[in-house]
Order: structure tokens, then C-alpha cells, then sequence
């Protein structure tokens, strides 16, 4: 079992716990300020920016369809606002106007362009591919201590670790400014906070752990954990900081659980194929929310 | 005329119908401000097509009946639907959340047995990944006219409930006074947009289907301020881009029929953001530009009233351009007499407001407007009596 775990199960785990928690994480800022809908929207254009930092490069590397996917994301922002102000409409609709449009437009370009060869297309955007994400030179938990080994992880995961710090930095240096100007923007300006652009830092940082999450997971993961473990969170206490701390467990909770669900599962039902590891972590962070919101103790809001 | 073939042309005729009905129930979920609640409903379709397709296949069948998958869609979502509507009634939980859990479960869900389908049977699949963005090449025939059917009775059910829903979306206290309850009107409507969605799942796709609610009821609302106008507006709206979409990708293989569709939408609510009257870019543009005008023409006025000499360079253009001003920047005689007015006018203005019975006139001085515009020739006289009379006592 060691040896098969270490080189084809635990990265997957560990890039999907990672990529559940740097969504999570900031997810929780977006839900206070009803902003839940953003990770749904960045994880939308992000096709049409990675197909056109392919077009440009004409190769499938890493970097130029990440920095495509930021580009499409922050265009993307820029849109919603400046739909919203100058048409007066109201940001849900803008949001919608936005993200249908480049989506549609990034599946054409898609079906236009010639990506026969190449692994790119709308499902891996959609899906990802969890599963692939595997460290072929690990012989076993020892694989760990060993620097060769390690060099040959999944570059995946790096990244990941990295996208993950840089979001944790960033709540954890603007706890009190976040957290003040989400509750009360109003309150938050007399007290000097640039609470405008605190605002477009946490839509910016989350379209950086929405892209990043997106390469290594599919956007179902993305827009789930921005979403499920923050409210499960939520329902579960009044706390800001409690809550923050939970919606990491639950996010966690899901990818691994997730994961095993849909890697062994059918195994243990007698199946010889694996299921969507993506589609069954969404599930599962599904699944908490359901019982939070059944159980609950502040499913409705202040108790006495 | 361009020959598309007869599925094609019930394709098209049935995306345009489609359109419509589109155009028009996304027109009141504007209004009501429940766009979104539409990526809900459609994501939440994945998990009932793939369940039905697994009943099909353990009850002996090919699984590739559109009637019955889409039968399941609509089951699914409706099951979506009440868990949005529960999630926000029942939680704290705001409705964006509900709309954003609803869709990431559900359709991760979907996905999950998608991969149990591949699993039992692999090829046998094949087509339930159209469903997502939407295909129409190569549809059989029966389920072209079950889409040519869906979107014509989803265009009758919405012109039935066009007046009540109406009212609803306009002021829904009133409408309760009128008898209608708002909410079963609300359940109604969601249903429609529900209907629209399952039957747009084969042409449209369950990822891009929101926007056909969306895009037109937008691009509508920028041309009129009359809620029964935005939904007329955003029902031709929806046709035209259902039709002209459907027609264009059944002119080469390359042209994926949802995403065209989609993209003809976005370019009539682009020609509408831009070229709408009052309310779009250009007539604001327009507005700031005739404002300028009249800004400069006024001060400029003014400074040659009280013998200025204008070194602004638009405000000089502005004046020598009516005559106004000679190059050397000495006012004509034409300037004379308009800058006298000018400074007539500005002085009536400054006696008006400096009387407090005047209260409710001199709110409406903005610098610009000539005060004859609120004021008879008779009050005018009379205010220049009165100027004359308290100038002659001072």
C-alpha cells in the first residue's frame, strides 16, 4: 500500500487540500460581503484567458496560460464594475453578462483553433484532472527524504503551497482591516481604511488562488470550496475567526475525504474504475453544507 | 435563401422560439433581481440527465431518449431550485450563496455520474457531454421537434402569465392589493425560466443556457423604462439571437451552436450599451459634450458682460465659432448683445434668490438655464419693476 499511496494518491490529496483552503480562505470574506459569486465568475473566464495564452504561445506551458487566466480574470472584474456603474445593473446580472460572454467566447476560440494535438478542452477545464497529478519517482514514504525524489514532484503541488501561503499571508497581515471593513465598510473609512481597495485586493487575491486552484483541480473545486465550506462555517457559529478556522477544516475535510470517496469507493462496491475525484469533493463539501444547514447551531442567524 | 436543411430550420426555429420565451421570463427575473437564480436551475439539470440516462440503461434501454432526459433535468432542477429557495428562507445563508452552493454540488455531483456512466459502459455515453455546452449537429430529427415544441409552449405559457407577472415584477404590494400573490406568481415564473432552461439544454448547453436569461432582459432595460416594454424588447431580442445564432452555426462545422448564440446575444446588449438613448454610453457622452457647451458659452458670456477678456482657449473657439468674438478676442456687436442678456438674466436670477418667497423658483437655478424659461413675460416685467424699484431706493 505504501509505495502505491506515496506515488499516486498523496499529491493528489495534498494539491487538492491546498487548492480547497487558498478558495476557502478568502471565500470567507466573499460571503460576508455577498460577493459569493465572484469565485464562480473568475473560474468561468478563465478558459478563454488560458486558450488565448495558448494561442500566443502556441505551446501548452504552464506559465503563459496561468498569466492568460489572471489577465482574463482581472479584465473580467474590470468588466462587472464598469457594466454595473455606467449601465446602472444590478451586479448579479453584470456578473452574468460578463462571464457568458468570454465563456462563449473562449469555446469558440477553443473549436476554431487547432487543439487536436494538445490536451486542452472545455471538460479538463471543467473537471480538471486530480487523478493525473501523480510523483512517478516516489518509491514509498521514504520518497520524502529523499531530495531526487522530491525534485520530481508534481510542479503542481509547488505551486499550489506557494498560492496557499501568499492567501494566508494576506488574511492573516489584513486580519483587522478585512475584517472591520467587510462587517462596516462606513465604520472602516473613518477609521482610515482604504476599504475600496482592501475590497479589489480580496477579489484579486482570490482570482490568484481561483487560477491557481483551476491548473491544478478544474473550476467545480473552485467554485465549491470559495462557496460550501465558508457557509457550512457559517452556520456554525458568529465568530469571524472561528468561523475562518472552520471553513479550513471543512475544506480539508472534503478534499481528502472527497478524494478516498472517489478513488476507493467504487473499489469497495465491487467497481473497477474510480470516479470524478473533483465532481465527488464538491459532493461531499455538498454534503456538509446539507447537515450544517439541518443541524446546525446558528443555521438561522442570532439566537437569543 | 440560404438552405440550412429541415433539421437546421427547426433548429433555428426553435432556438429563435426558445429566444423568446427566454428574452421575456429573464426580463422579469431581472426586474425581481433573481438573474442568477438561472445558473442554479441550469447546473443543477446535470445530475437528472445523468440519472435518467442509468434508468433508461437498467431498464434495457440506449438511454438516448431526449424526452426522458430532459424530463430528468427538469426534476433535478426543480430539486435545485427548492434547496435555493430553502438554503435562503430557512439559513442565514444570503441568496447568492444558496444560488453558488447549488450550483458547485449539483453539478460536481453530475460529473460524479457522468464518470459512473463511463465506467458501466464506456461509448454508450457518448452525447450526455453535448448536454453542457450544447450541440445540435447531427440531431435526430424527433428531438429537433421536441425542442421546436418545448420552446413554442414555453413562448404560451409565458404570453399567459405576461400580465401577472407584469404587475409583480413592477410593484408587488400593489399587485397583492389587486388579488395575485406575489409569491405563487415568483414560483411560476421560476418555473418558466426552469422550462426554458431544460429546453435549451440540447441547443444552448447548461454551462452558457443563463445567459439567454440574462443578456436580453439587459440589453432591454437599457432602451425603455416601461417594465412591460423591457420584456417585448427582451423576447425580440431573444428571438433574433436564438435564430440569427442557430442559423450562423449551421453554416460550418467549426461553429459551436451555443456559444454563437450566446455571442450574437452579447453583441446586441454591446449595440445596446453603447446606442441607447438616455440611458447608453454614447447619449451620455452626448449629454456631457452639450453641457460643456453650455457651460463655457454662459461664463464666456459673462466675462464680456463685465468687459473680461477670455483667455480660455474652448470658451474662446466657442464664441468666435457664433461670431460672438473677433480674433483679437474683442467682443462684436453680435457679442455685445448676447453677453448684455447674459448679465440681464444672471441679475434677475440674483434678485429672485435673494427673496425668500421665491424659494421654490430660485431651487432651480443652476447658472445656466435663462429665467424665462420658468417665468411668463408678465412675471418677468414684474420682477423688473421691482429690480428698478429697489435699485432706485438704494
Amino acid at each position: 500500500m505504501g509505495a502505491e499511496f506515496v506515488a499516486l494518491s498523496l499529491p493528489p490529496i495534498l494539491i487538492g487540500s491546498l487548492a480547497a483552503l487558498a478558495c476557502a480562505l478568502p471565500g470567507n470574506f466573499l460571503l460576508l460581503r455577498r460577493q459569493a459569486l465572484i469565485g464562480d465568475a473568475i473560474s468561468h473566464v478563465v478558459l478563454p484567458g488560458i486558450v488565448v495564452g495558448f494561442l500566443l504561445t502556441g505551446t501548452v506551458s504552464t506559465w503563459p496560460m496561468l498569466l492568460g487566466a489572471a489577465a482574463a480574470a482581472l479584465v473580467a472584474v474590470g468588466a462587472i464594475q464598469l457594466i454595473q456603474r455606467i449601465g446602472r445593473i444590478e451586479p448579479g446580472a453584470a456578473m452574468g453578462v460578463v462571464f457568458t460572454t468570454l465563456f462563449a467566447a473562449g469555446v469558440l476560440l477553443l473549436e476554431q483553433s487547432d487543439t487536436s494535438n494538445v490536451h486542452l478542452d472545455v471538460q479538463h477545464a471543467l473537471y480538471g484532472n486530480l487523478e493525473s497529478l501523480i510523483w512517478i519517482d516516489a518509491t514509498g514514504w521514504q520518497s520524502l527524504l529523499d531530495p531526487e525524489a522530491l525534485a520530481w514532484m508534481p510542479p503542481e503541488l509547488i505551486r499550489m503551497a506557494l498560492v496557499c501561503l501568499i492567501v494566508m499571508a494576506f488574511i492573516g497581515l489584513l486580519w483587522r482591516p478585512l475584517a472591520i471593513s467587510t462587517f462596516d465598510e462606513g465604520f472602516a473609512r473613518t477609521l482610515g481604511i482604504p476599504a475600496t481597495l482592501l475590497g479589489l485586493a480580496l477579489v484579486t487575491v482570490s482570482a490568484i488562488a481561483a487560477v491557481a486552484a483551476f491548473d491544478a483541480v478544474g473550476s467545480i473545486i473552485v467554485i465549491a470550496m470559495f462557496i460550501c465550506p465558508p457557509a457550512t462555517a457559517r452556520l456554525m457559529t458568529d465568530r469571524l475567526a472561528v468561523q475562518v478556522a472552520l471553513s479550513a477544516v471543512f475544506a480539508l475535510v472534503s478534499a481528502v475525504v472527497g478524494y478516498v470517496l472517489a478513488g476507493y469507493g467504487p473499489i469497495w462496491l465491487g467497481y473497477a474504475d474510480a470516479v470524478s475525484a473533483a465532481g465527488m469533493i464538491a459532493t461531499v463539501s455538498g454534503l456538509l453544507l446539507a447537515a450544517a444547514a439541518l443541524v446546525g447551531p446558528r443555521r438561522r442567524g442570532q439566537s437569543a | 435563401m440560404i438552405d440550412i436543411g429541415y433539421n437546421a430550420t427547426l433548429v433555428a426555429i426553435g432556438a429563435g422560439l426558445l429566444g423568446i420565451a427566454a428574452g421575456v421570463i429573464g426580463a422579469f427575473l431581472y426586474l425581481r433581481k433573481r438573474s442568477l437564480v438561472s445558473d442554479a436551475i441550469s447546473h443543477a439539470t446535470l445530475p437528472g440527465v445523468a440519472l435518467a440516462f442509468l434508468v433508461m440503461v437498467a431498464l434495457g434501454g440506449d438511454g438516448r431518449n431526449l424526452v426522458a432526459l430532459l424530463a430528468g433535468a427538469a426534476l433535478s432542477a426543480l430539486a435545485g431550485l427548492g434547496v435555493v429557495h430553502w438554503l435562503n428562507q430557512r439559513t442565514r445563508l444570503g441568496e447568492d450563496a444558496a444560488i453558488g452552493a447549488v450550483l458547485s454540488v449539483f453539478f460536481g455531483f453530475g460529473v460524479v455520474l457522468l464518470t459512473v456512466i463511463q465506467t458501466i459502459g464506456a461509448g454508450r455515453q457518448a452525447g450526455l457531454e453535448t448536454f453542457l455546452l450544447g450541440s445540435t449537429a447531427g440531431m435526430l430529427r424527433a428531438d429537433a421537434w421536441v425542442i421546436a415544441a418545448g420552446g413554442a409552449l414555453s413562448l404560451l405559457a409565458c404570453t399567459i402569465l405576461r400580465r401577472p407577472m407584469t404587475m409583480v415584477s413592477f410593484d408587488p404590494e400593489y399587485a397583492a392589493t389587486q388579488g395575485l400573490n406575489p409569491a405563487r406568481v415568483d414560483m411560476a415564473m421560476m418555473a418558466l425560466a426552469l422550462a426554458v432552461t431544460v429546453v435549451g439544454l440540447k441547443i444552448v448547453g447548461l454551462i452558457l443556457i443563463v445567459a439567454l436569461l440574462i443578456l436580453p432582459a439587459v440589453a432591454a432595460r437599457f432602451w425603455t423604462e416601461r417594465s412591460e416594454v423591457v420584456a417585448l424588447l427582451a423576447g425580440l431580442f431573444g428571438g433574433v439571437s436564438g435564430t440569427a445564432g442557430a442559423v450562423i452555426s449551421s453554416l460550418a462545422p467549426d461553429l459551436p451552436t451555443g456559444p454563437i448564440i450566446v455571442l450574437v446575444a452579447a453583441a446586441v446588449f454591446i449595440a445596446s450599451l453603447l446606442l441607447a438613448p438616455q440611458r447608453g454610453v454614447m447619449a451620455g457622452a452626448l449629454e456631457w459634450l452639450r453641457f460643456r457647451h453650455r457651460v463655457h458659452m454662459r461664463q464666456g458670456l459673462l466675462a464680456l458682460a463685465h468687459g473680461h477678456t477670455v483667455y480660455e482657449p474652448y470658451t474662446m473657439r466657442l464664441l468666435r465659432g457664433a461670431g460672438l468674438i473677433r480674433a483679437d478676442g474683442v467682443a462684436t456687436e453680435k457679442g455685445r448683445a448676447h453677453a448684455a442678456r447674459a448679465a440681464l438674466d444672471e441679475r434677475r436670477w440674483q434678485h429672485l434668490r435673494s427673496r425668500s418667497e421665491n424659494a421654490a423658483l430660485a431651487a432651480r437655478y443652476d447658472g445656466l438655464t435663462p429665467v424665462e424659461t420658468w417665468l411668463t413675460p408678465d412675471q418677468i416685467a414684474t420682477l423688473d419693476r421691482e429690480m428698478t424699484g429697489s435699485g432706485g431706493a438704494a
